[in-house]
């Protein structure tokens, strides 16, 4: 212990320096920046002009995300998809490891969790049934109101993780099977970019809105905005319910093989 | 109070970049250091957000049918670029976990100055 | 009036930064984690962004501190079994 601390002051000395150097160049550049709250881009401007009139679409954060700029935000999803791919190769069962199972010593009744009491488990399931609709309506409602395909995925990726607090992990487990799971973020990875080619098919470019735009203001409205939310919402709420239950089999279903080390 | 506002988010910027920065550098357990690096992305938020403003600004979601408004709106692409920094900070923050995890059981430690020696 | 709003959630978001990183406990951490992107989520909101506020309650104040407290009960399950199988070195070579 003596010796890391020994070896920690000359780091400490270039960090020192690294950060004094870092400091000034900072303040110079804070100097020369306009101050906070001088101007925005023409270009937001522009697009807050022609929002409603061009796609319906009243939120135009939703629109910079699912049509005037989609393509960056196909980029995004897949930066999600492939940390999700990651996070369950990295925790996958490796050869040395293997899972607990019910026959265990250590899995037996007397050293279960208590059963989570009646009103514990009540309040679990109507919060997960009211965080759904939430949910729901989030994703659905992107293009209308403040909201969108992934804040509404994100929300409705809890309703499994109320169960799982409310009651046990095997509850979790048998609404949430990983094969459905997965399936459903494939299909939304795959339905966001399918959208893009049906503007292909429609002879016109990638990702281009090609579906009827409606009225501005409903709910069906403003074309391939809408499916697109609801496509984001489904990859980003089963993956991250993957992650969920990714680590939750890390944490309480796996251990080294005996005799492996 | 609008000069200081004007310049308030660069140095908060500044100054949350500096405190992850430098709990990166000092730490001695791994999550605690992904936590830090969280507080570094959150820099970029703030800058973002600075970048972004307008003195007197509306949030950008036009209500079709409702009298336009007459004051400048908040900017959507950086609002949009704000809300890409958000879900890629999360999922790197998932993925760096996960590597913790899998440290401290190869490892046993999750204390990065005794994580030495590079096992092929 | 808003203004001064403003400016406290900028100066509560630097403290709540410098919180996090003075936590050494990643625990404790959690928690504090998920009190910045409260605080950073009313920021985004006083700044007229709704969506982003949307995203940053939902990312920093629950999917973040969940997979902290995940990755700190699989280290913590790992230790006891490391401490239960004894002087097996681990680390082997």
């Amino acid at each position: 212990m003596r010796l890391g601390r020994r070896r920690v002051r000359p780091r400490a000395v270039l960090l020192a320096i690294g950060i004094a150097g870092l400091a000034s160049l900072l303040g110079a550049a804070l100097r020369a920046l306009p101050p906070s709250g001088s101007g925005a881009s023409a270009y937001g401007d522009l697009l807050v002009a022609r929002s409603v009139p061009e796609r319906r679409a009243q939120d135009v954060v939703a629109a910079v995300n699912f049509d005037y700029r989609g393509f960056d935000t196909i980029g995004e999803e897949f930066i999600l998809f492939a940390a999700v791919v990651g996070v369950l190769t990295i925790l996958r069962r490796r050869d040395d490891e293997e899972d607990v199972t019910a026959r265990d010593e250590d899995a037996s009744a007397a050293r279960a969790p208590p059963p989570t009491s009646g009103a514990v488990r009540v309040l679990g399931a109507g919060l997960a049934g009211a965080t759904v609709c939430f949910g729901l309506y989030m994703a659905t409602h992107g293009q209308v109101s403040p909201g969108g395909g992934f804040q509404g995925g994100v929300v409705l990726a809890t309703a499994p993780l109320a169960t799982y607090l409310a009651m046990e992990v095997s509850v979790f487990e048998k609404i949430a099977p990983r094969w459905l799971i997965a399936l459903g973020e494939g299909a939304g990875a795959a339905g966001f970019v399918a959208l893009g080619f049906l503007g292909l098919l429609a002879g016109r470019a990638f990702l281009e809105n090609v579906l009827p735009l409606g009225e501005a203001g409903d709910v069906l409205s403003s074309g391939t905005i809408l499916a697109a939310n609801v496509a984001v919402a489904l990859e980003v709420a089963a993956g991250l319910v993957l992650l969920l239950a990714a680590f939750l089999a890390e944490a309480l279903h796996r251990r080294l093989r005996r005799g492996a080390r | 109070m609008t000069t200081l506002l004007s310049h308030l988010p660069w140095a908060v910027a500044a100054w949350l970049l500096a405190c992850g920065l430098y709990g990166v550098a000092t730490s001695r357990n791994l999550v605690h250091l992904v936590v830090c690096l969280s507080v570094l992305q959150s820099s970029t938020y703030l800058v973002l957000l600075g970048v972004g403003w307008r003195t007197g600004a509306t949030a950008p979601v036009v209500v079709a049918g409702a009298p336009p408004s007459a004051g400048p709106v908040a900017d959507p692409i950086v609002q949009a670029l704000m809300l890409t920094d958000v879900v890629v900070g999360a999922t790197v923050t998932a993925l760096l976990l996960a590597l913790a995890v899998q440290v401290h059981e190869r490892a046993g430690t999750l204390d990065p100055e005794r994580l030495r020696r590079l096992r092929g | 009036m808003i203004d001064l709003l403003r400016a406290a959630a900028l100066r509560l978001a630097a403290a709540a930064g410098a919180g996090v990183v003075a936590t050494r406990d990643p625990l404790a951490q959690a928690m504090v984690v998920s009190f910045l992107g409260i605080v950073l989520a009313l920021l985004f909101l006083l700044y007229q962004a709704p969506d982003v506020a949307l995203s940053q309650v939902v990312v920093g104040a629950v999917a973040l501190p969940l997979m902290i407290l995940l990755t700190l009960a699989k280290v913590r399950r790992d230790a006891e079994e490391q401490r239960r199988a004894g002087a097996r070195p681990r680390t082997g070579t």
